[in-house]
């Protein structure tokens, strides 16, 4: 992608800044219609209507949310502590947004293919929680200092997990480039890594049972890592208003709002890249059929961002049936639970991959 | 001076900016956000020497693990208590003639080593050849550091650990 538009301009800086739009226009358009659904989604399973005012099904509701936040007051308190508290949100997007640089959302449309892909996904992340805890700490508020202590906490205990999952999938596939454990899983879609990767040999019907387990470990860190309920402890409205991002009102609230949407899209694309394929059909392509390129990038597109859609619905779903957890509870479930299991899969799956 | 050199320079002043705050300003806080900054600009300095695995490590051991630590340490104590916790400089003299000891060490072992410099290709990835050599050449120093860690993480398990009554 980087050499096309590097052909169109002819200039570094503008071809790298282009490649940079792609994911940001994709996470602004997430979040804006991601707080559209995520309110349909909420009335849908109250039995109430949700949104129906301003455009079909109340589609655009979410573009007049938008406007409103851009108006506000930018409203500091006194006691705050200023220079920390205006880079807070800037940071937590930033480390959210980073993560976006190395996913391919088609075989074309790649931002990095650089080796270490997987690895620095994980590595962004801690921007943010440097970031949240900047924010809560400079609002000099006890419910947004608390809030933020748990979300850190939280975060940096339900990376481990992750980075297990993550690491047993490294160990299958031979790389940390995104592009190539996509590429990997072409063809239909038996070949995705749900149903234990490319091929016909006896190990492929052995890792099932392995890569469900996987999947279901690394769904649930990836939905406490980015403080979805049941894991919304930092932000419980109940106990600490709204967490870390009590103090913010206006664009500031809007940034911390972008991260949160941007980070469960970003999760859930690093799932369906993991075990579903990535930008794969699971059928074939109509582009191939009739012999046109560019439509085959599109339909990887399309395929790509329905999986990311259809991951952050589930979190949704999960987000209104499910009650909170404890944070004695939620503790017990990652330390005594998902990591002793992620580890006798790392270990079993490595065994089988010896086969 | 092309891109990639303005590029270091950015990463350079960045680290040595955001550096000379965090040893000068007298907030603890401050100190520990500043070195973000830090970190983040020698990552970036380790990208532009092709060492990319080593500044996404950086990244994910420094600001992820050992900042946010230390963020908790300090926050813990500061701004909920009420007591301001403040940096200051104490044995101005001493500490001036050791670190000038040291610096001078420092630059002369550069300015007088005859270095051998050599051309060579940057590698496009390091990651396998990195992985190849702590398993192969480097394996015994490998093991032992992940035995010291595990070794850390049993005793900060064995102090936190709640007394039976």
């Amino acid at each position: 992608m980087y050499q096309f538009f590097f052909d169109l301009t002819g200039n570094v800086i503008i071809s790298t800044l282009a490649v940079a739009l792609v994911p940001l226009i994709c996470v602004l358009l997430v979040t804006l219609f991601g707080v559209w659904l995520e309110r349909k989604v909420s009335a849908w399973m109250q039995d109430r209507v949700g949104p129906n005012r301003i455009g079909p099904y109340g589609i655009f509701q979410c573009v007049a949310d938008f406007v409103k936040m851009l108006q506000k007051e930018d409203a500091v308190s006194s006691e705050v502590d200023g220079v920390l508290y205006n880079i807070a949100p800037v940071l937590v997007f930033a480390g959210s947004f980073a993560a976006f640089a190395v996913i391919p959302f088609a075989s074309t449309i790649i931002g990095s293919q650089v080796e270490v892909g997987l690895f620095y996904m994980l590595a962004a992340s801690s921007f943010v929680v440097a970031g949240i805890l900047m924010g809560g700490w400079s609002s000099n508020n006890k419910y947004s200092l608390l809030g933020s202590m748990r979300s850190a906490a939280q975060i940096i205990s339900y990376e481990i997990p992750t980075a297990l999952v993550v690491l047993s999938m490294v160990m299958l596939m031979g790389t940390l480039n995104l592009t190539q454990i996509s590429e990997m899983q072409t063809g239909n879609f038996w070949h995705w890594n749900i149903f234990g990767g490319p091929g016909w040999a006896l190990s492929k019907f052995l890792l099932i049972p392995f890569m469900v387990v996987g999947f279901i470990i690394i769904f649930i860190s990836t939905l406490a890592e980015v403080n979805r309920t049941p894991f919304d402890i930092p932000e419980a409205e109940s106990e600490l208003v709204a967490g870390y991002f009590t103090e913010y009102c206006g664009m500031k609230y809007g940034m911390f709002m972008l991260a949160e949407y941007g980070n469960m899209f970003a999760v859930s694309l690093l799932v369906s890249v993991l075990f579903f394929g990535g930008y794969q059909s699971p059928v074939g392509y109509l582009g191939n059929v009739l012999g046109i390129k560019w439509l085959v990038s599109l339909e990887q597109f399309s395929w790509f961002f329905a999986k990311g859609w259809f991951f952050i619905f589930v979190q949704m779903w999960l987000r209104w049936t499910l009650p909170r957890l404890r944070v004695d509870q939620l503790m017990t479930l990652c330390w005594k639970y998902l990591i002793p299991y992620a580890v006798i899969n790392l270990v079993i799956i490595g065994i089988i991959s010896l086969l | 001076m092309n891109y990639y050199d303005i590029m270091f320079y950015l990463f350079a002043a960045i680290t040595l900016v955001s550096a000379w705050f965090v040893v000068t300003t007298r907030n603890v806080i401050y100190s520990a956000f500043f070195l973000l900054f830090t970190f983040f600009g020698v990552a970036g300095i380790y990208v532009l020497l092709a060492a990319d695995f080593i500044a996404v490590v950086q990244i994910m051991v420094y600001v992820g693990g050992i900042l946010i630590l230390l963020l908790f340490g300090v926050m813990l104590t500061n701004q909920i208590t009420n007591v301001d916790i403040r940096t200051g400089a104490s044995n101005l003299l001493p500490a001036s003639i050791a670190t000038g000891i040291l610096m001078g060490a420092v630059v002369s072992v550069m300015w007088f080593t005859d270095w051998k410099i050599q051309p060579t290709e940057a590698p496009t990835t390091t990651l396998k050849i990195l992985g190849r050599l702590l398993l192969t050449d480097y394996v015994l120093v490998f093991e032992l550091l992940g035995l010291l860690l595990l070794v850390a993480l049993i005793g900060a398990a064995s102090i936190a650990r709640r007394e039976k009554e």
